[in-house]
């Protein structure tokens, strides 16, 4: 039986009134050196209590990618890439960091680590992986799992859902992430023995399946079209930037392809000579300028690709509503339907179908102590349907409560991060204009000597 | 033909690139052509101190007066002595000025064609008017360049656009197809304007004054298509042997233009090629923009960060599009004539040595006394004559090709360069006020935070 709110079993301690300071707040990110692109807006701490009370800040990072083989379940061999995950304590006093945790980490397991978290925290958009294999690929990257810039993106990706987890109130707190960073051995057992597995409701895998709910919060029904909105667009938007960075390319490239000839041209040339030779050159900077740009470029279509993924974790907390709505119905209809039974038992009206009152009616009136049996167990049964309606009623609201929470919160995220995407979108753009201006005016200058 | 080979050998050295008059008054100056048509030129001349382009200055006289008689009200005053004096140093002033325009399709029971309208505006005293409209197909332009090689084998006459685009689909009359060859015919034709011998050519002359009927039985004149075939034929067997004996400068002249064949049609290659490419840039630009308005219909805050990312993409188009159009004007034209130069300068070269490979196959039969020695003298001096004429001419015109495709490369690459950079200017105000007013935005809101 899934629970709305966090078990405090899991948390390291309980949960104090209210979230600890602000995460975006406070410290400036700080995050590993090694790192290289990792967001600078994202807040590289998190708060954590430790058993001795005493709060640290901690920094997270996933520094380094391993190739690495072994053995799979199936007892074949496989390789794999193994991530490290460094942990460093920041004490208040001197800022110096401390490396206080640092193990290996596989995909797969992050994705335990995700599955376990989106079972216990439904109310909560849980931030998504960077994607299992490369899609939105334009030709000259490669759409294979093993390309180091696709493993380098990944670890960047995998640091990022790290930082989001330390940053979150809630799920910064979460006793199975703490072990994560630092319990290398065991962590898969521990996990499997919270039995989180059994808990998930296979319903909310079920894609297809449909529940109709009278009563949903209108406020879900939206944000469920939102972020199918959301989704189609972001999907649409990176597929076309991907085919502009194919043309793109293509354009710098041929450019190339003047150097090597005016090169070739200028062994010919005796006034033209020096002039060609050189512009030639400049074709070439401009030609190979364009590999830098379009890996900035990669950048940005990882960030817009996380909200792509972010809109499915959206979608993750409407379903949910939309199932306890739903089993929240069914047990109000079977309750009145019980009450109906009892009502028309007591009264001897039979309004309702009921199995024993067509038997009854073909086979002969049930004795008064049989009736009266019946209706002490629907009494019976009645009382614990209101009871367990009311609980149910409770869970709903609250569920509701904490999730709409937790979504204004994502959405204030969702602005500022989009928007910072946008910017460094811009700013990218205009750093590749300012290269194109200079590699052009000291081509026309060549040209004009010659 | 040998005639005209020394008359025009005067000619090919030293003129302004313009041309001038045959009947100067005399002396080395080149003066602008005969008394009547000098006190047209003489106001073009005054006039030049305000407008540099010598071409809109003819048409601002065009509107003033009348362009079939010289008004002899026109002073030699001694202003216009000095500004005749500042016309040698612009050889760039010309006497004749052509334009092709107003491509118009012609059905007939045979066939459809297309002819160009061909205006000729001139002060030069063998024309018997001063402006000319005649009507030309490219079937005109083929017999004019043939006529052209013929009367000058070993000068450089400037190409014409291709029969067909090899390439492909292009229907003929489809009209970039005709846009690109009015250009190309009108280059044509001011090309050979602008040489200093052609120029002067009666078939030129003839193809640009004529009215039809004039036309089509000057063209029946000449040498007939089988006479023209047998020396075709004849011409391929002599030009092998003439390779053999090329002079050094020759040799390294047939260096340069085989190298430098190969090197401008491959520049033609990669321009068209960078021409596609941004064409299909354009096209994926045109559906990028409007995804992000597509979005921002979704949201709320973000809603005007994304309109604006849309508006500067849009803006980036519309520079995508200029420099297309840039390219295709400056570069494209200029790198593909020069391709077609690169042919003709074979022919050139083939041709030289052709008429060397007579002289020297007559040197042959005199040493072996096959036939009458006394004819063969004869001829051979002769042809030793036209070696050298043909020569010289080639050497001359060679000079002043080689600097004309220096500028005119140097030109096409600096508006390429140019083209770029006006594009990333462009495009930089566009992000550059984008972030700006972001910015902004984001101060205007941390201030109103605080209140």
């Amino acid at each position: 039986m899934e629970q709305a709110a966090p078990d405090p079993e899991r948390l390291l301690q309980p949960a104090p009134l209210e979230p600890l300071s602000h995460p975006d707040t406070g410290l400036e990110s700080v995050v590993g050196e090694e790192v290289k692109g990792a967001r600078d807006e994202g807040p590289g701490d998190g708060t954590m209590t430790e058993s001795n009370f005493s709060l640290k800040k901690i920094e997270i990072s996933v520094s380094e990618a391993e190739k690495r083989t072994g053995r799979n379940a199936m007892n074949m061999q496989e390789t794999y890439t193994a991530y490290l995950i460094e942990t460093r304590s920041v004490e208040h006093s001197d800022g110096q960091s401390v490396l206080t945790d640092s193990l290996w980490r596989r995909y797969s397991e992050f994705e335990l680590l995700r599955n376990y978290l989106l079972v216990y925290y439904p109310h909560i958009v849980v931030p998504p992986l960077p994607e299992k294999r490369a899609e939105f690929v334009w030709h000259k990257l490669s759409a294979d799992n093993m390309d180091p810039d696709f493993v380098e993106r990944r670890r960047i990706g995998l640091e990022n859902f790290l930082l989001r987890l330390a940053s979150h109130p809630i799920l910064c707190r979460d006793k199975i992430f703490y072990l994560f960073l630092t319990q290398e051995g065991n962590w898969k057992e521990t996990v499997n023995e919270t039995g989180f597995q059994l808990k998930a409701d296979s319903r909310l895998k079920a894609l297809n399946a449909t529940f109709r709910v009278k009563n949903p919060d209108k406020r879900f029904i939206e944000l469920k079209h939102y972020s199918d909105e959301l989704q189609s667009v972001i999907s649409h938007l990176l597929r076309v930037r991907a085919r502009v960075a194919d043309r793109l390319y293509g354009v710098y490239k041929v450019h190339g392809n003047y150097g090597r000839v005016f090169s070739e041209w200028s062994a010919i040339e005796k006034e033209m000579g020096d002039g060609l030779q050189s512009a030639g050159h400049h074709m070439d900077v401009y030609a190979s300028s364009i590999d830098d740009i379009l890996e900035d470029e990669e950048h940005y279509a990882d960030q817009l690709k996380e909200y792509l993924f972010y809109a499915e974790a959206l979608r993750a907390v409407c379903r949910k509503h939309e199932l306890m709505q739903y089993d929240l119905e069914m047990a109000a209809q079977d309750l009145a339907s019980k009450k109906q039974q009892c009502e028309e038992l007591a009264t001897g009206t039979v309004r309702t179908f009921s199995l024993k009152g067509m038997t009854t009616k073909l086979f002969g009136q049930e004795t008064p102590e049989q009736r009266e049996a019946r209706i002490k167990m629907l009494e019976e049964q009645i009382k614990e349907g209101e009871q367990q309606l009311k609980s149910k009623n409770l869970e709903g609201r609250e569920f509701v409560k904490n999730a709409w929470a937790d979504i204004e919160r994502f959405k204030e995220q969702k602005n500022h991060d989009l928007k910072e995407a946008l910017i460094s979108y811009a700013v990218m753009q205009i750093s590749m204009c300012k290269k194109g201006i200079q590699v052009w005016t000291n081509a026309k200058e060549c040209f004009s000597k010659m | 033909m040998e005639g005209e080979c020394r008359a025009s050998q005067a000619r090919s050295w030293g003129l302004p690139a313009g041309g001038a008059g045959r009947d100067s008054p005399g002396g080395d100056a080149p003066l602008p052509g005969s008394i009547s048509s000098s006190a047209l030129l003489q106001t073009e001349v005054l006039d030049l101190d305000e407008d540099e382009d010598d071409l809109e200055v003819f048409s601002k006289d065009a509107s003033l007066m009348d362009m079939n008689s010289f008004s002899p009200l026109m002073p030699t005053s001694p202003l216009s002595m000095i500004n005749q004096v500042k016309f040698e140093d612009e050889p760039d002033l010309k006497d004749l000025f052509i334009t092709v325009d107003e491509p118009e399709s012609h059905v007939t029971t045979i066939e459809t064609f297309i002819t160009y309208r061909i205006i000729t505006k001139t002060s030069r005293g063998e024309f018997d008017s001063s402006e000319f409209e005649v009507r030309r197909r490219y079937q005109d332009f083929l017999w004019l360049k043939e006529k052209l090689e013929e009367a000058h084998p070993t000068l450089i006459i400037p190409p014409l656009p291709e029969k067909f685009i090899v390439k492909g689909m292009v229907e003929r009359f489809n009209d970039d197809f005709i846009e690109t060859r009015r250009k190309a015919l009108h280059k044509f034709l001011n090309r050979i304007a602008d040489h200093p011998t052609l120029t002067f050519n009666e078939d030129f002359k003839i193809f640009l004054t004529a009215e039809a009927w004039e036309f089509s039985s000057h063209k029946k004149q000449g040498p007939g298509l089988l006479s023209r075939m047998g020396q075709s034929v004849r011409a391929v067997a002599l030009s092998m042997k003439g390779v053999k004996s090329r002079p050094e400068e020759f040799m390294e002249m047939n260096n340069f233009i085989e190298i430098f064949s190969h090197k401008i049609n491959l520049i033609d290659k990669i321009s068209q090629r960078i021409y596609k490419e941004e064409r299909e840039y354009l096209d994926e630009m045109k559906e990028y923009g409007p995804i992000h308005i597509l979005w921002s219909a979704s949201e709320e805050d973000l809603a005007d960060t994304l309109k604006s990312v849309a508006s500067c993409i849009d803006e980036c188009c519309k520079a995508t599009e200029k420099r297309m159009s840039g390219l295709s004007e400056a570069l494209l034209p200029v790198v593909h004539e020069y391709v077609l130069y690169s042919e003709m300068l074979m022919a050139v070269m083939k041709r030289r040595d052709q008429i060397q490979a007579e002289l020297d196959s007559k040197v042959e039969a005199l040493t072996s006394k096959k036939a009458d020695t006394d004819l063969l003298t004869e001829e051979i001096g002769k042809l030793e004559d036209k070696v050298e004429c043909a020569n010289n001419a080639l050497k001359a015109d060679w000079d002043r090709w080689r600097q004309n495709m220096q500028n005119d490369i140097k030109s096409a690459f600096t508006n390429m360069a140019e083209e770029n950079i006006l594009y990333y200017e462009q495009c930089l105000a566009t992000w550059e006020s984008f972030l700006t007013s972001q910015t902004d935005l984001h101060l205007e809101e941390a201030s109103e935070d605080k209140l």
